[in-house]
């Protein structure tokens, strides 16, 4: 058995969880002390037998007003999957425009995701001509 | 002088212009101006391309981006003029603004103003670190615009000083982005951040958090090489014994925010030296009838929630003073902080209307009460199981507790 300390993330009351596991892997939950309502139990179960993050990134834009447009996992992905999702961002290069909401990638790393748009990129205006050529 | 006039202007297109813009449109005023200094709307929340905004609001975790996205649309679905990259060089105390813009400069008299040009980070000059002036050492802010809008990667071997949001949100992204975060280093004896950033900016990739640290030396000639770090005692002074020096590239500093108020103080708007942001009353007015202030620039908010929740009531009392005949301000109850509070907002109430209070702690706490009060009177009283100084803590008064009241005293029990 291990005891594990964690701050519970659900609300702003911030309960500071002592939580006992087993050294499986993964660990599954025994018992739980330090929460004010149930939720804090749901929270420590998922956290410390499966934990998931969604998370944000920006990958590059070609012919675009801006070099970058940022995009998020649509829902929480399994934490270990993070550094190969990264991997799999950083080698798009994708077309502007971009819309908000616009799916550029699914199911990377075999994760239940999709990777959307959140800030819009448009494309580049044709530069304007030089006076004097 | 012929002078422009326009019955509302705006200053600032982030969270608190729009939500004041949009509010101060849906409360009848037709004639609005905002303007803006950047290319886009938006605000500092384009840089902010992680998620955990608009929970309170839209009950979703937007990322920045997506938030002000959803305050952009309905803007435009208004009658209110947007100028982009215009600046508000002066503001007068006859709320005369002069605007400049790239080939043009316009000079207009305002019959109300919204202050809402938000905040700016604490520089390294304001914390006085000794040492050399390498290059590589950033605000996280100025670091987090450089890599999530223009593609430029600051650097390789991080240090962190300051553990507010801004610096565990930057110390995640970086890992992200393959550097190696060696550090994150906090004078206090306890973290200024979210404690869900603490576990998943730092925890989650095993950055380790030094607690009563701060960074002492900078050293280098053109790029940083690496910072000495010392524990500091109850005095926040450097303990001599504890040093150590820790190699890297970049030095991140994320230790603190100030309202950015020259204009407040070129239009001679008191300023209250606790919030730093301008004195106002319970319809968020100024000391200078008609120049109102709302947002980051009132007082630094630890939501952007409540930035947009008080500039849309910022919007309704400015819309109310700029369209119709000027209301009588009858705000004439003082609220004090008293012990262990650091603040409380607004600074002037109106016993005869209902007001929502904000308010920080100055240390944190479990299971304290605030208490509004005048000596033995309790008007409100909010009990909490966590009180940190970092989150922002709001509460409502009735109009009819505060019937013969006359100054209201904020305390922690």
């Amino acid at each position: 058995m291990t005891l594990r300390e964690l701050t519970c993330v659900v609300c702003p009351n911030g309960c500071p969880l002592k939580i006992v596991c087993t050294e499986d892997d993964p660990p599954r939950v025994e018992s739980v002390e330090g929460h004010l309502c149930p939720r804090g139990i749901r929270w420590a179960r998922q956290e410390v037998e499966a934990p998931q993050r969604t998370i944000a990134s920006s990958v590059l834009v070609a012919g675009g007003v801006a070099p970058l447009a940022s995009v998020r996992t649509d829902r929480p992905i399994p934490l270990e999957k993070i550094p190969s999702v990264m991997q799999e961002l950083r080698k798009l290069v994708l077309p502007a425009p971009l819309a908000l909401g616009d799916v550029v990638l699914r199911n990377p790393a075999g994760t239940d995701c999709a990777v959307i748009v959140t800030r819009g990129v448009e494309r580049e205006k044709e530069k304007s001509r030089k006076i004097f050529s | 002088m012929n002078l422009e006039e326009r019955d509302l202007v705006i200053i600032g297109g982030g969270p608190a212009g729009l939500a004041a813009a949009i509010s101060a449109w849906e409360a009848g005023c037709r004639d609005i101006l905002l303007v803006e200094r950047d290319r886009v709307l938006g605000g500092i929340l384009n840089q902010c391309i992680h998620d955990g905004f608009g929970l309170h609001t839209f009950n979703e975790a937007l990322s920045g981006p997506e938030y002000a996205a959803r305050y952009i649309e309905k803007l435009r679905n208004t009658g209110v003029e947007v100028l982009e990259q215009t600046m508000v060089l002066h503001l007068g105390e006859d709320r005369v603004l002069h605007l400049a813009s790239r080939g043009t400069y316009r000079t207009l008299r305002a019959r109300g103003v919204i202050l809402a040009m938000g905040c700016r980070e604490r520089p390294r000059g304001a914390i006085s670190i000794p040492g050399t002036r390498p290059s590589g050492v950033f605000t996280a802010g100025a670091a987090q615009h450089l890599m999530n809008l223009e593609n430029i990667m600051v650097g390789n071997r991080v240090c962190i000083l300051g553990s507010g949001d801004i610096g565990l949100i930057m110390a995640r992204r970086m890992t992200l982005e393959g550097a190696s975060v060696e550090g994150v280093f906090e004078i206090l004896p306890y973290s200024s951040g979210l404690p869900r950033n603490i576990q998943q900016c730092l925890n989650d990739y095993d950055i380790p958090l030094y607690l009563g640290t701060t960074v002492q030396k900078i050293h280098g000639s053109r790029r940083l090489e690496g910072v000495t770090v010392a524990q500091v005692g109850p005095d926040r002074c450097p303990l001599a014994g504890s040093e150590r020096y820790v190699p890297c590239d970049t030095l991140l500093l994320s230790v603190g925010l100030i309202p950015e108020n020259e204009l407040s103080r070129e239009a001679s708007i008191p300023l209250d030296p606790r919030t730093n942001g301008p004195l106002v009353d319970s319809s968020f007015m100024t000391r200078v009838p008609g120049i109102f202030a709302c947002g980051n620039v009132l007082h630094v908010h630890d939501l952007v929630d409540y930035v947009s929740q008080e500039a849309e009531e910022a919007g309704r009392f400015a819309a109310a003073w700029s369209c119709a005949a000027a209301r009588s301000s009858a705000n004439s109850l003082s609220v004090i902080p008293g012990e262990g509070i650091r603040y409380t907002l607004p600074q002037k109430i109106s016993s005869s209307e209902s007001t929502t209070l904000s308010l920080r702690v100055a240390a944190p706490w479990r299971n304290r009460s605030i208490v509004v009060r005048e000596k033995e009177k309790i008007v409100a009283r909010k009990s909490l199981v966590r009180l940190h100084p970092a989150e922002m803590i709001r509460i409502a008064l009735d109009a009819k507790s505060l019937l013969g009241v006359h100054e209201l005293e904020v305390i922690l029990q």
